[in-house]
């Protein structure tokens, strides 16, 4: 096990900046999440650390010791890929005993070994079987064993769970957690799912056009999303973005927009700030902190109702605001929501997330 | 999670029709006769002729007799079947060609190649492409000259390189005649086995290769354990076309004229003499005969190999 370090990453495409300047540390035993939509730079960065692309400038660091233009035989990292990689001429004990089988260890001793972590993944019994004769999940486990089968100083995982169907892929997320807590691996996992992440990582990198945009803990970014596209990637569904017209009354901030009622806040010095570079903010609130309100009350967001769906121990009860803008409430119930043509949805002060007009968040009072 | 069913997929069916079948009837039968005429036609009439005593000029020119047997049996004759300029000799000098030209030469160093510009960036591989394509694009007779005039004795160009480095001159056509259409032939030749290997490495997924990277094998553990496996249907494929090929070769005489004395005789520059130097058609029949039934030999394996891996 050991650390990562990027130093001022950047990888070109030609004009395209697929990687811009990215800089970061990952602890020993860390678990990161590189987080992102696609194309934002997160496979990129892994590919770099991997040793399959060279980092147009920059330094990667492994351990402590400087790995930039290292060939990736040479790093000692193990990494799974999206499509597996399964050997398909090989079956599952020559497949996983393969990184053993370069580093010239004996028939017996590495299909030993390679039988030890199959156990534990349950497909041991499957030794014998080709990749082609066996389900996709066990597919996606076999490749994680060969990943296992010796002792790499990072792991790393390229969307290891999105060829699964749904059910699988929270199976396979669950046991990935369980692993981490076993081996307590240094791991570097890139994928867009943010629940994956949420689940998965000590820390998680948001990133967005070769930036990183964030790089906090999985609580952190859900609690203090650091700007607006955060706020709109992490969280199932992702936080309601109102824009609002604010300004300063009597010391309080006071914000407007249509069907928004909403008591006056506590002015800050960033608040302030925020104002005197623009009047227009973004008000944040979760789905999950909404809730059904009486008509006409404070802290309340009223409109027409787009769409009352029930989930079973949940229901997502949308309005439309007009222009598509949409607010969507998750309301713990497993009863019928039976709803009028106006909804209002109400929410308590403490639960409401600022951003200025650049779309970065005000901390709020005490953050 | 343990077991998801494997999926057996429907096989699809084409069945449809572009034309009626007598409007398909009436567009084939134009070529249908030209082929009958110049394939069909001729080939039964090969087998007839090597079976007569057929010549270009005196008696039997006109009235050929039927011989039976006796052009096969003079083929095989066991007195003179390994002598200088017979049936046998150019027979086991096409064997070793094959071997060493098609077999060694062609396909290893196409391997070898292939294998090379995997890894190099794409502009170096577009250039090897280009130069290996247009090895194996230039008509046969250009090449041909092209090497003479490369290794002649007086004008070659290859001795005035030698003199230039200080080396002994030498008259490659007439001391190493073997060697030097086998080394003609391979480089001729080499493209198509690049070329088809290289498509069957490129077919495979690239994340194979990344995976043993990451895994720590080396660039040979690569091939041995990922890359050949993967195309051994392809190589198979190569070696029975360019054997078949390389067989059935003519273009050594452009070089040689199949000597000094024979020596380059290859069993298709004997058929020639026999048949159109010494003009005894009927021994030339039946040598064209048995090269078909080896060539058939060869089309068989090839298309039973062929069949099995569609399966």
């Amino acid at each position: 096990m050991a650390s990562v370090e990027f130093k001022n990453v950047t990888k070109s495409f030609g004009e395209f900046k697929a990687v811009a300047d990215v800089s970061f540390d990952i602890g020993d035993g860390e678990f990161v999440c590189l987080l992102g939509p696609s194309g934002c730079g997160k496979t990129t960065s892994l590919r770099m650390l991997a040793g399959l692309e060279t980092p147009t400038s920059g330094k990667i660091l492994i351990g402590g010791e400087e790995v930039t233009h290292l060939h990736p035989k040479d790093r000692n990292i193990a990494m799974v890929f999206q499509d597996y990689a399964l050997y398909p001429h090989m079956n599952l004990a020559d497949n996983i005993a393969y990184p053993l089988k370069v580093r010239g260890e004996p028939v017996a001793q590495r299909h030993g070994r390679a039988k030890e972590v199959a156990d534990v993944l349950k497909i041991g019994h499957l030794m014998d079987r080709l990749p082609s004769q066996i389900s996709g999940g066990q597919q996606q486990r076999t490749s994680l064993a060969r990943a296992l089968v010796y002792p790499a100083k990072v792991y790393l995982f390229d969307e290891p769970l999105s060829n699964l169907d749904a059910k699988l892929r929270l199976e396979a997320r669950g046991f990935l957690n369980h692993l981490q807590r076993d081996m307590g691996m240094t791991a570097v996992y890139v994928t867009h799912d943010q629940a994956e992440a949420m689940a998965l990582a000590t820390r998680i990198a948001v990133m967005d056009q070769g930036h990183i945009v964030q790089f906090a803990s999985p609580i952190e970014i859900y609690r203090r999303p650091a700007t607006t596209f955060v706020a709109n990637f992490v969280g199932n569904p992702p936080m309601n973005l109102v824009e609002v017209e604010g300004a300063q009354v009597d010391g309080k901030l006071v914000l407007k927009a249509e069907g928004l009622t909403i008591a006056g806040l506590a002015m800050t010095d960033a608040i302030g700030k925020a104002l005197t570079a623009s009047g227009k903010l973004t008000l944040g609130v979760r789905p999950e902190h909404l809730g059904i309100a009486a008509a006409g009350a404070v802290n309340t967001i009223t409109a027409p109702l787009f769409a009352n769906e029930n989930m079973g121990p949940e229901s997502l009860v949308t309005v439309d605001r007009g222009d598509s803008a949409r607010v969507t409430a998750r309301i713990f119930t497993d009863d019928h929501l039976d709803l009028s043509k106006v909804v209002t949805l109400g929410f308590s002060a403490e639960h409401v997330h600022l951003f200025d007009s650049a779309g970065k968040r005000i901390p709020a009072l005490g953050e | 999670m343990t077991t998801e069913p494997i999926e057996a997929k429907p096989k699809k069916v084409r069945n449809f029709a572009l034309l009626s079948n007598r409007a398909g009837a009436a567009f084939l039968t134009p070529a249908g006769l030209l082929v009958s005429v110049f394939v069909i036609v001729p080939f039964f009439w090969v087998i007839f002729v090597s079976f007569t005593n057929r010549t270009l000029l005196g008696r039997t020119a006109l009235n050929p007799e039927f011989v039976g047997l006796a052009n096969y049996l003079s083929l095989f004759d066991p007195a003179t079947f390994f002598q200088r300029g017979q049936f046998g000799f150019s027979l086991i000098l096409t064997t070793q060609f094959v071997l060493a030209s098609a077999l060694l030469g062609q396909a290893l160093l196409g391997l070898l190649l292939a294998w090379l510009i995997q890894t190099v960036p794409p502009w170096v591989k577009r250039i090897t492409e280009t130069f290996v394509i247009a090895a194996w694009i230039l008509p046969e007779v250009v090449i041909g000259f092209a090497w003479f005039a490369f290794l002649d004795r007086d004008q070659g160009t290859l001795n005035m390189l030698l003199e230039g480095l200080g080396l002994p001159p030498g008259d490659f056509l007439l001391q190493q005649p073997f060697w030097v259409i086998v080394v003609f032939n391979t480089w001729r030749g080499a493209a198509f086995s690049m070329m088809l290997f290289n498509s069957a490495f490129s077919s495979i997924p690239p994340s194979y290769f990344q995976a043993a990277d990451v895994a720590g094998a080396s660039s040979w553990q690569k091939f041995r354990d990922i890359g050949l496996p993967l195309i051994r249907g392809h190589i198979v494929t190569d070696l029975i076309l360019i054997t078949m090929w390389t067989f059935n070769t003519f273009t050594p005489f452009l070089l040689t004229n199949g000597g000094p004395s024979y020596r380059t005789e290859l069993v298709s520059i004997y058929n020639y003499r026999v048949a159109f130097q010494d003009f005894q058609f009927g021994k030339g029949a039946a040598v064209g005969v048995i090269m078909m039934l080896i060539n058939l030999a060869f089309a068989l394996i090839y298309l039973s190999i062929g069949r099995k891996k569609r399966r």
